[in-house]
This record gives structure tokens, sequence and C-alpha cells, in this order.
């Protein structure tokens, strides 16, 4: 068309308001309410991008997200989005955009020299050509000439939410059908109805319609759907997944469609979860372009598009159209064209017999009928000129007669219509092949979903279609079927001439429907081809599976906050305050921010972690060891149960004795070990690997739950309720004493595997003798609430002994000098206990533990297993053979194998090794072949291409004896450290979260009452009477809070319920519960310190946190007064709702505090 | 994503969840089973297309471990029971979901 022209009246576009836009550094003008794709074309620009493999020029083909050729790269820099089709964008003032995959640009693009060589660059021609030497050698040279637009190199400047809503209904798209059918499920007033729309404005086909009345008809319908309360019209949102129980996925572009948007405070789009009771799919239809020779000329268009280029948009594209169709719906554009004053050639009708009344029809309009004629050819260079029509033979098998030649500037197509079943496919729903329509529509469905409208394939007036899939008689070569990919109907008989029978595979070798298409315009039409080709019925052939997205969709909306910081949840530690101020170097360690080693001033790693060693070996060191995984175990059956869980025996285990057990799954693989300590007959409290507390958790309770139902056994995970250091070193006992409390820790009183609770400066405290670095050790648990108090206690009572603050990685090294085994580092998932040495310990222990038949299969017998050992580097320059000098400069890195004897192989590999600052030398352990029985063997290791000679020897390097875990060094003249009066019972407050205030929401921690929890061994419901009884109130049920007085209980698991007092009254309450039920099978446990309360409040509030929860917090749903254990982005929380007014409070551990904040500092942005 | 009915805590979505395989696995007298029983017992499961029996627990929830009756092409569940109920009987449906 031409540049510069009036646009007709009664448009959606507003012409009075004008908008500047750059295409390829030129100045263009549009309007409000243009697309890009609308606005080009008024400007006159007929190419706009390239093919990707042959460089043929492409311009606008379509009017919507079918769209092909009008492909350009959107915006600059970091806003920069490759591949984005300019029907889909709405023009903005400012728009920046450029053609793609051309050089130096679309109009005249070097690399069109390709669509020379058409002939030879067939189907498979990737394939076949770049073999020798290997693809990688041709890929940078291919990719570069075919290309797809560029990503950007600058990380997204733009946020992205995600949300889940809930809806009893959920109707995708918002033409007529989708309308009609929100409105008639708004009747019922308790039904929810999300009303989904891809475009700027709903209305679907209508706002293509000519008809005033229809226009009047979608206003009406829209006034109409913005009264009803239980309607939700969410435009600009394309759904783009169908998934399994009627859950789909949506993408709602928020400030996208207005352009970059530096620093917006909103996201850029919002990735929607909508859980859906009933669906309703009115996706509508998409026009199939014919396949004929040169159809993929710019100025060949869809005839649907021709349309809505007129009606919608305003613009006459051509001065002399023809029409070429098989069907009826392009004679209806034909005649609307005409009506409009637009010269008509011709309407071309592969078709012999049409309508009479639509020949007649056409005929008074002047237009020249050709039925039963094909086009042939296409001419004109940047654009269309001549179109070449002949007549088909009576069978439609060939062409015949001579070819005429009509002049025209736009071929408008109409191959028929395809209604969009991509979501319905996805639901699981069954395709059924309609052959008087040439399409696929929906069958039987497999979840709730009903589809309506032309989606469904009930078009509103009839389209008698007639497949031609390909044009008869001519050659194949330059009858495009996906216009992106050049992927032409030579290519599909190609690939059935090769073999290919799956519909799968043509379209995988042909490429064809992979583009950008994604098979929206070419997928049946490849079908026919393929049928054709291989002399089956469209049915018979199938089709390729419909897979989510359904439309591009931004990788930035799959992470949505998940990113940075937050890329997934953190936990600190209740001293992390200390950590940070002594500069300590974190590191998430499984999923703690924990204190590596702490550096001082211009200290490098190794350096520090050899003073850090050195402090705890000369004097006293301080580790935060909270993240021990600590589990709680219970009941009249407790020793009963961990005998089974253990491999060692618990049987014998006394009150206040600690011993250390190993624990297998029912393979015989070890997979964790800790200190079991026993507090009372019938009360354990098991270690766990750091980390590893809540994976141990799961497992014990699927034992009990699962297989040992008779077990009356109650376990607990209560790592984060307490604050563990760990005070190691020969003064840690003179450290400690500085400390009032009224456990004797003397040698005499407190020995080695022992165990002590009792009070430490005036709070309750556990003390553990146990020793993780080979030095006399104390791990001091207190109520988490008191750990920074205790942290600093210890820091000043220990100040005059040169404390140490130390962090993990030297932990390691001390651990790795003494031979200490480190579940998980120095045992794989092949490593049973006798590889450790455990095969005597066992031997004496009658009876069953878990996995201990799997130890006398076969595999667990094989004298060569890999055992865990010491490994000592030799020196290379001797004789290794004679001498046993050891190597004190060799180094070696988890991992090097050890040969095996032959030199081939590997007979196993160094789990752990370190630079021992005590030995100056380096240590290692690892797993080798039959380690046991060749201790003092030399062995190679091999690392960095050498062999270096090293000896199997006992895992301990250092005191083997265990001599320095009785040491008592002599400290004198030294007053005790004054402590400020009751220190640790004025709580240091920990790290607190910055709270929210926004528009509609607001976010505070709650401190206004206490937590107590209260729970019935084995969860047992049979003792539920009997604890109603003792309380003399009805406990509540799943989901249900009860009040009494200023008491709430809420249910939080069978036989567990968390109850919440006014601050203050918590240990009273925990008196008087204790009291109540002295003579139940309960625990009751004060938990404070263990959880922090968020008060969440605002009129916003509901939304946020369905960015955090799948569960329905709709007030019919989840009603005042009710709770919920839940999943909350990505933690385990509960969530109360108190009263009627928009508030709630959520309940998380302690040490997800700061996460949660942040979390909901990120989370929290408006849309 | 599946929605799966805890029988404590009701409707949630799959990822509150974990999997813990097929159910009704009854664990053999470790002193009396053969070798080859035991070996059964730790790997040898069904791998229906259809009907699958098999265990879930609500880690993100009630704590609870129970019994989900799954189809293994449509994900229809068609009974959610406690470990302490029976295996219940259902017709094994075809597959309407290929
Ligand atoms: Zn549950």
């Amino acid at each position: 068309m031409k540049p510069g022209q009036q646009r007709l009246p009664h448009t959606q576009v507003d012409t009075r308001e004008r908008l500047a836009f750059q295409f390829d550094g030129k100045t263009c003008h549009g309007y409000h309410g243009d697309t890009l794709a609308s606005a080009l074309l008024a400007n006159g620009v007929t190419i706009i991008g390239r093919s990707f493999k042959l460089h043929r020029p492409r311009g606008v083909f379509a009017a919507g997200k079918e769209e092909t050729g009008a492909l350009v790269q959107l915006e600059e820099g970091a806003f920069t989005e490759p591949n984005v089709r300019a029907t889909l964008v709405p023009l903005y003032q400012g728009l920046n955009a450029r053609g793609q995959n051309a050089w130096p640009s679309v109009r005249f693009d070097i690399y069109a020299v390709l669509g020379l060589f058409k002939k030879v660059l067939p189907a498979s021609f990737y394939y076949k050509t770049f073999m020798w030497p290997n693809w990688q050698m041709w890929e940078p040279l291919v990719r570069r000439v075919a290309g797809l637009g560029s990503a950007p190199s600058a990380p997204d400047p733009d946020t992205y939410l995600q949300q889940t809503v809930h809806a009893e209904v959920v109707v995708v798209g918002g033409g007529r059908s989708g309308l009609q059918a929100a409105l008639a499920a708004a009747a019922d007033p308790d039904c929810r109805v999300l009303l989904l729309d891809e475009q700027e404005v709903p209305g679907g086909a209508l706002l293509a319609s000519p008809e005033p009345a229809e226009r009047t008809w979608l206003t009406r319908t829209l006034a109409q759907i913005a009264r009803y309360p239980n309607i939700t019209l969410m435009p600009r949102t394309t759904a783009n997944g169908y998934h399994d129980h009627n859950m789909l996925t949506a993408l709602q572009r928020v400030t996208s469609h207005l352009g970059p948007q530096a620093g917006s405070s909103q996201p850029r789009e919002v990735f929607w979860r909508i859980v859906a009771g009933r669906v309703v799919l009115a996706t509508g239809a998409l026009e199939r372009p014919l396949v004929f020779p040169h159809n993929d000329r710019p100025g060949i268009m869809l005839a649907g598009a021709v349309r809505e280029y007129t009606h919608r948009y305003g613009l006459v594209l051509g001065e002399r159209m023809v029409f070429f169709t098989n069907n009826d719906s392009a004679w209806h554009g034909a005649l609307e064209m005409a009506a409009c004053g637009v010269p008509v050639a011709a309407v071309v009708d592969i078709r012999r017999e049409v309508a009479p009344a639509l020949l007649q029809r056409a005929a008074e309009a002047g237009i020249r009928c050709l039925a039963g004629y094909t086009v042939v050819h296409t001419r004109g260079r940047r654009g269309m000129r001549q179109v070449l029509v002949q007549q088909l033979s009576a069978d439609g098998n060939d062409v015949q007669g001579p070819r005429e030649t009509l002049a025209c500037d736009l071929l408008a197509m109409s191959g028929g219509w395809t209604p969009t079943v991509h979501l319905f496919s996805q639901s699981g729903g069954k395709l059924d092949w309609r052959e008087s329509d040439s399409c696929f529509v929906p069958g039987d469905p497999a979840q709730a979903v009903t589809v309506v409208g032309r989606a469904n394939g009930d078009f509103s007036q009839p389209l008698n279609t007639r497949a031609q899939w390909l044009t008869p008689g001519l050659s194949p070569e330059y009858q495009w079927v996906d216009f992106q990919y050049d992927v032409t109907a030579s290519d599909i008989q190609l690939a059935a001439r090769e073999n290919y029978v799956s519909v799968e595979h043509v379209k995988r070798y042909t490429t064809n429907g992979m583009s950008i298409d994604q098979g929206k315009t070419s997928n049946v039409n490849g079908l026919g081809i393929l049928a054709q080709a291989t002399q089956r019925s469209i049915p018979e052939v199938g089709t390729t599976r419909f897979r989510p997205p359904y439309h591009p969709t931004t990788l930035g909306a799959y992470a949505g906050v998940e990113l940075g910081a937050l890329y997934k949840p953190f936990q600190q530690l209740p001293a992390h305050a200390c950590h940070v101020a002594l500069g300590a170097h974190l590191a998430d360690m499984g999923g703690w921010q924990r204190p590596e080693y702490y550096p001082r001033a211009a200290e490098c790693e190794a350096d520090t972690i050899a003073r850090e060693v050195r402090g705890v070996r000369e004097a006293v060191g301080l580790l935060d060891y909270s993240p021990l995984g600590k589990l709680e175990v219970r009941g009249p059956d407790a020793r009963e149960f961990l005998n089974r869980l253990y491999i060692n025996n618990i049987i014998t285990l006394r009150v206040g004795a600690a011993r250390y057990g190993l624990m297998l799954n029912e393979k015989g693989i070890v997979v964790d070990d800790g200190v079991v300590v026993c507090l009372a007959e019938d009360h354990f409290l098991l270690h766990t690997t750091s980390g590893g507390a809540s994976v141990v958790h799961a497992t014990l309770e699927e034992w009990l739950q699962c297989e040992w139902m008779a077990l009356r056994v109650l376990v607990t995970n209560v790592t984060t309720q307490w604050a563990t250091l760990m005070l190691s070193g020969p003064h840690a006992r003179a450290v400690l004493g500085q400390l009032p409390g009224d456990i004797d820790l003397s040698r005499e009183a407190f020995a080695h595997m022992q165990f002590r609770a009792g009070t430490l400066c005036g709070v309750p405290a556990r003390i553990l003798r146990a020793s993780f670095t080979g030095e006399l050790s104390f791990e001091l648990s207190v109520p988490a609430g008191y750990g920074r108090s205790l942290w600093e206690a210890l820091m000043t009572a220990g100040a005059s002994f040169g404390i140490t603050p130390f962090g993990i990685e030297s932990l390691m090294v001390l651990r790795t000098e003494k031979g200490y085994l480190h579940v998980g580092s120095d045992t794989d998932g092949n490593t049973m206990p006798q590889d450790l040495g455990w095969a005597g310990a066992m031997a004496k222990k009658t009876g069953d533990f878990i996995g201990r038949r799997s130890l006398a299969l076969d595999v667990g017998l094989d004298p060569d297993r890999l055992q865990f050992t010491g490994i000592e580097l030799l020196d290379t320059t001797l004789d290794t053979t004679l001498d046993t000098t050891l190597d004190t400069t060799a180094t070696i890195v988890n991992g090097a194998h050890v040969l095996a004897e032959d030199g081939r192989g590997s007979a196993g590999y160094v789990t752990s090794a370190c630079f021992s600052p005590t030995l100056g030398r380096t240590v290692a352990l690892g797993i080798v072949a039959a380690a046991q029985r060749r201790q003092g063997e030399t062995v190679a290791v091999y690392y960095e291409g050498k062999a270096q000679p090293a000896r199997l020897v006992a895992p301990c390097s250092y005191d083997p004896g265990g001599e320095r875990l009785q040491l008592a060094p002599e400290v004198s003249g030294l007053a005790p450290v004054a402590l400020p009066p009751g220190n640790l019972a004025a709580q240091l407050p920990m790290a607190t979260i910055p709270g929210v205030d926004k528009v509609g929401f607001r976010l505070s921690e709650y401190t206004e009452c206490d937590l107590i929890r209260l729970q019935v061994f084995h969860r047992d419901p049979e003792q539920v009477p009997a604890l109603v009884a003792a309380l003399g109130m009805e406990l509540p049920g799943p989901g249900e809070v009860h009040w009494r007085g200023d008491q709430r209980w809420l249910w939080s698991a069978p036989g567990e319920w968390m109850l919440t007092v006014p601050t203050g009254l918590g240990k009273s309450m925990l008196y008087a519960l204790r009291e109540a039920t002295a003579e139940l099978c309960t625990v009751a446990t004060l938990i404070t310190d263990g959880r922090v309360i968020l008060a969440l409040e605002g009129a916003r509030v509901r939304d946020i946190l369905a960015r955090g929860t799948t569960v329905d917090l709709h007030p019919q749903q989840f009603c005042p007064g009710s709770c919920t254990v839940t999943r909350f982005a990505g933690i385990p929380v509960m969530l109360f709702k108190p009263t009627e007014a928009d508030d709630f409070l959520l309940f998380a551990c302690r040490s997800l505090a700061i996460y949660l904040g942040e979390w909901f500092q990120a989370a929290s942005r408006d849309c | 994503m599946m929605r799966i009915e805890c029988p404590w805590c009701g409707s949630r979505t799959e990822d509150e969840f974990t999997c813990g395989g097929q159910s009704h696995i009854a664990r053999p007298d470790p002193a009396r089973a053969s070798d080859g029983e035991w070996a059964a017992y730790l790997y040898q499961r069904d791998n229906p297309k259809g009907l699958h029996y098999e265990r879930w627990h609500h880690g993100f929830g009630c704590g609870q471990w129970f019994n989900v009756a799954r189809h293994t092409v449509s994900h229809a569940i068609l009974a959610v029971y406690t470990m302490s109920e029976p295996k219940p009987e259902l017709p094994d449906v075809p597959g309407d979901k290929a």
C-alpha cells in the first residue's frame, strides 16, 4: 500500500493519537491502537525480515500469533527481544525495532544469494553435509548465516512474578463464544469465573468485523461482564499450558505492551498457575495458507488478515487484489473489500462448484470468478506484481490449459481454517479429523473441559472446504509449507522417499513446524502432503503432539522472584549477626548460610584455616554448630525403634550417656551417622549430619507410619529450636567454667561421650561431650533465641584464652587429621558399614536392624569392596620400596584415583584431602579396594597426569591414642570473667525482619504470643479422648482453630496442635499443661524461640500470599478462624486467618525469617 | 501439576508431596528370606500402564504418609486411603491419554 494514506473511518485505531517509532533506524508514524505490523503496513514497509535458511524476503503475512514473516528484534541493549511477531506488538511511542536475519539490512541482504542454491539445500542438507570432520567445526558458521535474531547479552532488567489463582470455571478466549460462556457460568453467584483474553482488548474475531451490530454487541456484553463481581477478566493473558488435573498456566503482559520500563515498580509479566474446576476453551481458529509455487512472496497474505487490517486498522492494503481460496470464507472477504471500494481483480477458487449465491454477488461487485482454477506462479521483486493461474483438471490431479496472467499488488489466500486445539490436545483430549472442513476438531476430552465456538469447529458460516495440500502437476520445489524455516513440499516428499513414516520423525527431519510457527499454519498442510506422499489418510498419519508452551514464554517469567539471593530458601544461624561482625566468609551449606572461616584483614583462605586449626589445637575455638540435625524420639517403644534404626546397640545405652551410631538404608548403604543420646528411659536425642535432619526425619516417619505401625514412638525435629555451639580445645573446660551454671564440668563428673542437661547463665542448656576435632569439646545447646547471647558470652569468657572463632572449612581439616568419617564425603552410594571397619561391632549385635539382611547378599561379601582408609603421600625422590619418608610438599585433591595394582583403571579414590597445619603435610582419606587387608601397602595415586606414590594407613593421623580428649592444662591466676548479670536471660534480639509497608500490604513481625506445641505419642487418635477430658475442651480438627480465653489452639498434624498464649505466659501455660496431662502419653514443648510469626495485612494480602502458596485463600474456602499447613515460597509454614479482615498470621522456622522478609519484599510488587 | 487429596489436609498441589513409590510391599522376615526373596523386596517393582498403588508423603503439610491409586497414563487419582486401610479393589480403566 502507499505510505501516508488516510485510514478508513470506524476502525479501532485512534487517529487523534499519533505515535512515532523507529524501524531499521528510520522514523515512522502510526496511531494508538495499531500493532507494529499494521503501522509498518501503513508506512509501506513490505520487507520486514528474512527467512531462516534461504534468506528469502518476508513481510507481514498474518494479523495475529500465526505470523511467521514479520519477525523483529524489538528494542535494544538489555531490553532487546528477538523473534517478536510484529503483529502482536501494540504500538507505543518511541518503539524501536529492527528486521532480523539479514546483513546489512532486510532490503539488501547479502545472504539472499543462498536463495539461488535452494535446490542443493534440501531438508537433510545439514545432516548430510556437515558430517566431516564434525558438526562442531561448522556450527559457528552455520549459526551466523542461519539466524533467528540475537539474544540480549546483558541480564534482564525487568522483574517477573508468579501467582496462583483458583476458579470454578476458567474461560480461555474473549471472543464471542468465550464471552457468552463466561456470562452463562457467572449466573451462579458462587461460581468464580476467570476469563482470559490474549489481545489488547477482548473481542476476538469480532474486532475484525465490518458489521456495526457486532461491535455494538461486543460493547454491550463487555459492559455486562464488568457488572458481574464473580467474573475476573484478565486481558493480555495467554494461556500457554494445559496440565494435569485441570491446572493451567498463563502469561500476563503487565507492562511489556508499554515498551521498556526501566526501574518500574511493576513486573513486566506475571506467570499464572490456574487451578480450575471446569475449563471452557474458546480459542478460535487459525487460517491456513495454500501451498503453491512461490507462495512465500511479500504481498501474499492470509485472507482473514487482509479483512482484519481493513476493518480493524482501517488500512487498504492494495490497489488491485486477487483472492485465492479453497473455501467460502475468502469470498466474503473479497466481497467486503469490494464494498470498501478496493478493486478485486478476481477470486481464484480450486473448487469447480461454488455456491451460486457467492458467484452472483461477486459478479455484481465486478469480481471475476475463476472456479476450478489454481495459482501456478507469482512474480514481483520485493512485492507482488503478477499472479499466474491455470485450470485444474477434472480429477484435480493436474493443471491444464493455458496460463493466464493477472496483475495485482496483493494476493489474499485461504487454505481453510484450523481450530486452535493446542490446549485441548495438551489436556489429553483426543482429536478427530473432520473431512468436510479438512481439519482436526476436539474429540473425547480427558479432563473437565468444554470446547466452544470455532475452536470446536463450529463455524458461523459453512466453509465447504476442499483440500488441496499442494498444487498438482508442478514442481514441489518452490511450494512453501513452513515459511520461516523454509520447508517446502519437496522437503516433506523427500522425507517420505527416504522412508520416514512417523509424523514426529518427519517433523524433526524436515524441521516443518519447528520454527516460531510451531505448526500453527504449517502442521495440517504438512500432514496433508505426507499423507499424499505415503498414500495414507490424514487420520492414519496422525498429528504431532501439542506440548506447552502454546506461545513462547519469557524465561524470566518461569523464574519469577526465585533469582539471585532468593534462588532457593536460605537459613540463617541464630548468631548470624556475630559472624557477619567478625568478617566471616559465608557459604551455602545444606541451605544454611554458614561461616567457612573468619579471615583477618588481608589473610588468605589457607592462612586463615591454618590459624584457626592451630587455635583449636593449642588453645580453644568456638564454632556455630546449629545446623547439626537434632531429632527427639520418645515413647515406650523408642529404645526398640532406635535399636532397629542403628547398626549399633541402643538397648544398653544408659540415661545420660551418648553413643556414636551409623544408620543404613534397607539396601545396607550408610546414609547417616551421628551421636545418639539417652535423655530418659523413653526419651532420646538423635544427632544427624548437618542439613540431613529433615531427610532422616522423613525416613523415620516412613518406617513408623508405613511399616512398624504398632510402635508407640513420637519423632520431633527440633533442629532449629536449639542453637548449638561447639567449644573445642584444651582450654574448653576452663572457658565454659566461667559461665554460671548448675552442671558439674569436672573431668570426673562429666566424661567423654556423656550428656548433661541443666542451666547455663539461667537458661535451659544441653551439653554433650563428644568430639569431632579430636580436642576436648563441649557441644552446647540453648533455645535458639539465646544463641547469639551464648556466642557473645563464650567469646568474652574465652578472650583471655585467645579463643578463636572457626568455620566449617577448619572443622573439616581438624576432623580429617583425626580420620573421623564424614558421611557423604568419605562414603558413596555403595558404602556399607563393614567398609568402614564396623564388621566386628555389628557381629556382636543380636536382632535385626534396617539394612542388615542386605549386608549378607553377595555384593556385601565381596572381598574387594572399596574400604575406608588413610592415605599417606610418599616422597617421589626416594626409592619408595625401601624408604618410608613422607613427602611434606606433595598435594592431592579429592577425587584423585588410586590406581589398580596392574596400573590400569581405578581401585578407589581420595575422598578427603587437605593440608594439615598441625602435621605440616597433606593428610588424605579415601575409599580403596580391600584397603583393610592392604594396610601398609604402597599404591599410586593418579593426579594431574602423574602417579604419586602413597601408602595405605590407618585413617587417624593425629593423636591416635585420643589422649588429648583427657587433657586438662593448668590455668593459673585467671579471675573469672565478669559477665553482665543475667546475661543470657536478657536475650539479644535475633536479626529482625525489615518490615514492608506498601499500598495495600503491610508486613511486620508479630511478637504478641508465645507458642506451645502439644503432641500425642504415636499421633494415636485413641488417646485424644483422654486428652480432651484432661483439658476440658474439644481439640480442633484439620484446618480448625479453637479459642479458649486468650489462647488459640491450632491443628497442625494428626495428634499435634500448636497453642498461642499472650507473650510471657508461655512458661506458666506449659507447666499447667504438663500438670493436666501428666498421666497421658503427651508432650508439651515451648517453641516460641524456634519460630517467627509474621503479621500480614492489607487489601492485597491474598494476592501476595497467592504468589507463595497454591492453597485457595478465598474467604469461602479459607474462612476466618481457620488455619492450614502448607508450602509457601518453597518452605513449610502455617497460615492462620484470625478475623474477617484482610489479615493473616504466618508461622515459620525462625532460621528462615530473613529469607521470608526478602521474599515478601520482592513478591509484593504491585501489578 | 497434579492435585492430591491428602486424607487430612484436603486437596493440595503436587509440590507439597513426595512420592515414596509402590505401596503394599510386605517386608519379608530377614531371618528367613532367601537372597532372591530379599532382592525382590528391595528392587522388584510393578511398572504398569494403568493403575498404580503408591504411597505419598505430605511433607509440606501434616507430615503423614498415605496411599494413592493413580493411573499412570492419565494421572487420574482413583482412590486415596490411609496406611491402615486395605488396598481397594478398583477396575483397571484403560489409558485415555497416550
Ligand atoms: Zn496433609
